[in-house]
């Protein structure tokens, strides 16, 4: 044993508080790191970390606000939303989901392969993230539901808004429909990514997709504290975000619902615009389809019919589908030779049937001939071999001023992804996109609305709706902005002014300014035309004069056009075949396009029949059951007072 | 000089022991007990909850254990001290052959009233048994090879002992108490600075030896940002809770890192974490505070003890109390790898609580027993 009190222990005690000296400097050093790293931590980057670890604990869920409603010019709902009743289930609230699954088929009737698809969805996510099991029930279904909601946990009744189309088919095309975002939708938009939360609707065609974003509104967001495993612990903040803006159209639903009447089991297209404020009162095109069967998905049934069906439901005729004007074109050709003086309305010629010219036969629509024709008889009877002459005089790229200065040959619309461009054909256009230089015998059709020529039916309304105004510019628009027909008349004065003060200038030089308002260089020019659409619908012989009105408050002035599909056979020119003889797709277009009423206009119209035989007989007599109907809304439409405090 | 006072008082009674308690000693164990208990029940959050209960329970029990130790003869310690370290020795052993598996370790052994984790005693049985060792040899022979083998065998043997559990944290601890208690013996400096140079040498075959798991640690250590939703996920959110307690804490209760379960082994390892997002940066330098108080309390009882035992049993365990805090701070704090080592009082765990509880109670008893002859 060794004694702490010997020499030998006295000098290891000393030995170990030596030790510990050393021992305790180290702990200092140690220490002073540990309060030095605490100091570093939570005070230098104490905000760094502040930060950090409420980016842990809260997470943002956003809120689909409210779709915009869109209405008619009377306030009529052409896209509402609507309450509709949903199933979501809480998959950690299941008591026994072999059981559970067995009531819902029973009071709901899922069915077996929604059963799988719901389960295998469950799996991929966490379990107190809901399910959707179904986002449309009925009423009765949801009602039955909620009254066997104690026997059923983990099941969750919800109220949501969808989106409705009241008026379901009859403007299907120009408001559009919603759906699902695709992965296409949100790469396209960059705005529409910013704006998206999942299961929210985007606008797919029409109004719908070109106002998505203001439809939309501002999204809301809910704020939870969530846990490690991102589980809610509970809602910090709420905000609803702002509903989409109400949008109202020109659109008048009543007249809207007419047109498609008079065009169903057709294929074809009528639009109906203001003159003076370019606001589009019906746009139809047919056949059509419920736009409802997309806002929850359709099934791939009714997706195939439509795809399938050769008339194109889908397609909004009116401004996607492109027809040779025909014979609609005449009263542009007119005016355009008039007002490059190359022919006046004295001037005459023979109409025999037929013309040549470097061999080529060109025939005019009537076998017989017109027999001396002038001017306004030529557009009355609608001559083929007068505008052939006229076109040849003209020549074409002075023919395709005119026509693009009206309008054709560009888009309308703002923003309207379906609309297209069309062709207005000239010496240049040819040799861009075909490769060869202009051959005469082109000016000769295109004179006649043939050949390359190609517009929409909404070019041809808009085109009317111009010469109809006494040839001035006029923006075409479908969201109501409050420009009345005085602010048309205020700003065609100044133009007049304008116009009398700087004297004739050049329509060419301003093409494609906004300087080009006045469309005419002698506004007779224009009234001349008028004068013989209006002959043409109004007096004997005249090609629409089958579908005229004398009653003075409706007469209208009209031209007809009859687009052909295919060159015409020197064998079937021989066989005379009738229209109804031909096969369905050979059968010619007819188009009509008028303003109405004639003594004081107002609107425009076009009628596009495809395959629908001769203008006078397939659109004309269509355009007449409108143009009543039309005049008789106008009163109720100038009561109105423009409202201006839902616009966009 | 001292025979007359030491013969004079052999025993002292036991109104006399609780009379000379040393309240230095006391005053942090009791006042860190209780802030161990108020950072539990926040790890239940907010609830009195099953590791809140436990916790004061143990604490209880093991302040009682740690006065039945205080009021028991230090010669008595000194006397046990080999047999205490074999007897730890031996329920080593066992774990080795008997041991109760959790979470791919086999680190605790089953007697019936206790899961007891034999590991941590060893920390303070390594203690006793170095200090008797050292205690006896005389200084001369300190440095010699052959007296040399012994405490390196009887630091090695538990050492490969419970990293064969596996548990890399607690044999580094155990590993470090006994190099502290060489280094007080007085094992020259050189000898550290060989062993350093070897260790670093060996290292790359020590790291091929790891476990895939430790090495991840190892390299997570190094750069957490690497995997941060797997393997730096504990550092990394750690290293957040403590940050954004700021200067003053986010305040009791509030600690959102910690309830809404962010922070790994929060009843364990890392409740200074908790504690330091909860009550920030100066909570943290009142624990600290406390925790160099007891050292320091620790320390002075060695200074004022005249044996060689003694003084080496309170230096070595204040050292080592030192090393563990300091690891486990370090560790949670980003400046050392994660490996598992409790804070000492503070962390949820009986074996680790009653190793520190007897081994203060130990230097208590040497407080009170510093006149008694042996």
């Amino acid at each position: 044993m060794d004694f702490g009190g010997t020499g030998a222990g006295t000098s290891k005690i000393k030995n170990i508080t030596r030790r510990l000296f050393v021992i305790n400097v180290a702990k200092v050093i140690v220490f002073a790191g540990i309060l030095g790293r605490l100091a570093q931590l939570q005070m230098a980057q104490g905000t760094k970390y502040s930060y950090l670890s409420d980016k842990n604990r809260f997470r943002e869920w956003k809120i689909i606000p409210p779709r915009g409603v869109i209405e008619d010019y009377f306030g009529k709902k052409l896209a509402d939303n609507s309450q509709v009743f949903q199933l979501h289930l809480i998959p950690e609230d299941i008591e026994d989901e072999n059981q559970l699954y067995f009531r819902l088929k029973t009071i709901i009737g899922l069915s077996d392969r929604r059963i799988v698809k719901i389960k295998k969805k469950q799996k991929q996510q966490k379990p107190w993230e809901t399910v959707i099991v179904s986002d449309n029930l009925s009423w009765s279904e949801f009602s039955r539901l909620n009254l066997l909601l104690h026997e059923l946990p983990g099941v969750k009744p919800v109220v949501s808004l969808a989106r409705l189309y009241p008026p379901k088919e009859s403007v299907a095309h120009v408001v559009g429909y919603v759906s699902m975002a695709s992965k296409n939708d949100l790469v396209a938009s960059k705005a529409l990514r910013s704006l998206h939360v999942p299961g929210m609707r985007v606008g797919k065609t029409g109004l719908e997709k070109s106002l998505n974003i203001p439809l939309i509104g501002e999204p809301g967001y809910q704020r939870f504290e969530v846990n490690a495993y991102g589980k809610r612990v509970k809602e910090i903040k709420l905000d609803q975000g702002t509903s989409g803006k109400k949008v109202r159209t020109t659109l008048d639903l009543d007249l809207q619902n007419h047109a498609q009447e008079i065009l169903k089991e057709k294929s074809g297209t009528i639009c109906v615009m203001d003159i003076y404020t370019g606001g589009i009162i019906v746009m139809a095109s047919s056949p059509t389809f419920d736009p409802n069967k997309f806002v929850h998905g359709i099934d791939s049934k009714s997706w195939k019919a439509l795809i399938q069906n050769k008339r194109k439901p889908l397609m909004n005729k009116a401004v996607s589908a492109l027809y040779p004007p025909g014979s609609t074109i005449k009263p542009i050709v007119a005016l355009s030779a008039l007002e490059n003086d190359v022919v006046n309305p004295k001037f005459k010629i023979f109409c025999t049937g037929s013309i040549e010219l470097y061999g080529e036969k060109y025939h005019c629509w009537k076998k017989k001939g017109h027999g001396t024709v002038n001017l306004k008889e030529a557009i009355k009877q609608s001559c083929d071999c007068y505008f052939y002459e006229v076109a040849r005089r003209l020549g074409v790229d002075r023919l395709s001023v005119t026509a693009k200065n009206f309008g054709l040959g560009s888009k309308l619309l703002e923003n309207y992804q379906e609309e297209k461009y069309g062709i207005v054909p000239n010496t240049k256009w040819k040799l861009k996109h075909i490769g060869r230089g202009w051959v005469l015998g082109e000016t000769l059709i295109t004179g006649i609305g043939q050949g390359y020529f190609q517009c929409t039916p909404f070019q041809i309304c808009h085109m009317t709706a111009q010469l109809a105004n006494g040839g001035f510019k006029l923006k075409p628009k479908i969201i109501e902005d409050g420009v009345s027909i005085e602010d048309f008349v205020e700003n065609w004065k100044e133009q007049q002014d304008n116009f009398q003060e700087k004297g004739y200038q050049n329509i060419e030089e301003f093409e494609g300014t906004d300087a080009a308002l006045t469309l005419f260089r002698n506004q007779e020019n224009i009234k001349f035309v008028q004068l013989a659409m209006y002959a043409a619908t109004n007096e004997p012989m005249g090609t629409s004069y089958r579908s005229r009105i004398d009653n003075k408050k409706y007469r209208y002035a009209g031209k007809t056009g009859t687009s052909q599909t295919k060159k015409i056979t020197a064998k079937q020119r021989e066989l005379e075949l009738k229209q109804s003889q031909l096969p369905y797709e050979e059968r010619d277009h007819a188009l009509f396009t008028a303003f109405a009423p004639f003594d004081n206009p107002r609107y425009a119209l076009a009628v596009v029949i495809e395959h629908g035989g001769s203008g006078s007989s397939g659109a004309a007599p269509l355009a007449k059951q409108l143009i009543k109907k039309l005049i008789d809304k106008n009163e109720k439409r100038m009561q109105l007072k423009k409202n201006v405090d839902v616009l966009i | 000089m001292n025979f007359f006072s030491r013969s004079k008082k052999t025993r002292i009674s036991s109104m006399q022991k609780i009379f000379s308690i040393n309240f230095h000693l006391l005053i942090p164990i009791i006042l860190i007990g209780i802030i161990s208990c108020f950072a539990m029940y926040s790890t239940d959050a907010g609830v009195f909850g099953y590791h809140t209960k436990s916790h004061i329970i143990r604490l209880g029990v093991f302040f009682i254990l740690f006065f039945i130790v205080s009021f028991v003869r230090f010669s008595f310690w000194h006397k046990t001290s080999t047999l205490s370290y074999f007897l730890v020795l031996i329920l080593l052993f066992g774990v080795e052959f008997f041991g109760v598996s959790s979470s791919g370790s086999q680190r605790w052994i089953n007697l019936f009233f206790i899961n007891l984790q034999p590991s941590e005693l060893m920390k303070i049985a390594l203690i006793l048994f170095l200090a008797n060792y050292y205690h006896k040899l005389s200084p001369a022979d300190v440095n010699k090879v052959r007296f040399i083998v012994i405490p390196i065998s009887v630091i090695m043997i538990p050492v490969f002992l419970v990293i064969s559990q596996p548990d890399l944290g607690t044999s580094i601890l155990i590993a470090a108490t006994g190099l502290i208690m060489l280094w007080l013996a007085g094992i020259r400096a050189k000898y550290y600075v060989y062993s350093f140079i070897i260790f670093i040498t060996a290292l790359p075959f020590v790291i091929a030896f790891l476990k895939p798991y430790q090495k991840l640690r190892i390299l997570t250590f190094l750069n957490p940002d690497k995997d941060p939703t797997g393997a730096g996920y504990q550092i990394i959110q750690s290293k957040i809770a403590v940050g954004s307690g700021g200067f003053f804490g986010k305040g009791y209760l509030k600690g959102t890192q910690s309830y809404l379960d962010y922070l790994p082994e929060k009843h364990t390892d890392f409740i200074f974490t908790l504690y330091a997002e909860e009550f920030g940066f100066l909570g943290c330098i009142v624990l600290l505070s406390l925790f160099l108080y007891l050292i320091t309390a620790i320390t002075s009882i060695g200074n004022s003890s005249r044996e060689a035992f003694a003084k080496l049993y309170c230096y070595g365990l204040a050292t080592a109390l030192f090393v563990y805090i300091t690891v486990n701070m370090s560790m949670v704090l980003g400046l050392l790898p994660i490996v598992g080592s409790p804070l000492p009082i503070m962390s949820y765990g009986g074996s680790a609580m009653l190793s520190v509880m007897v081994g203060l109670g130990i230097v208590m008893s040497c407080h009170i027993h510093k006149d008694e002859n042996f």
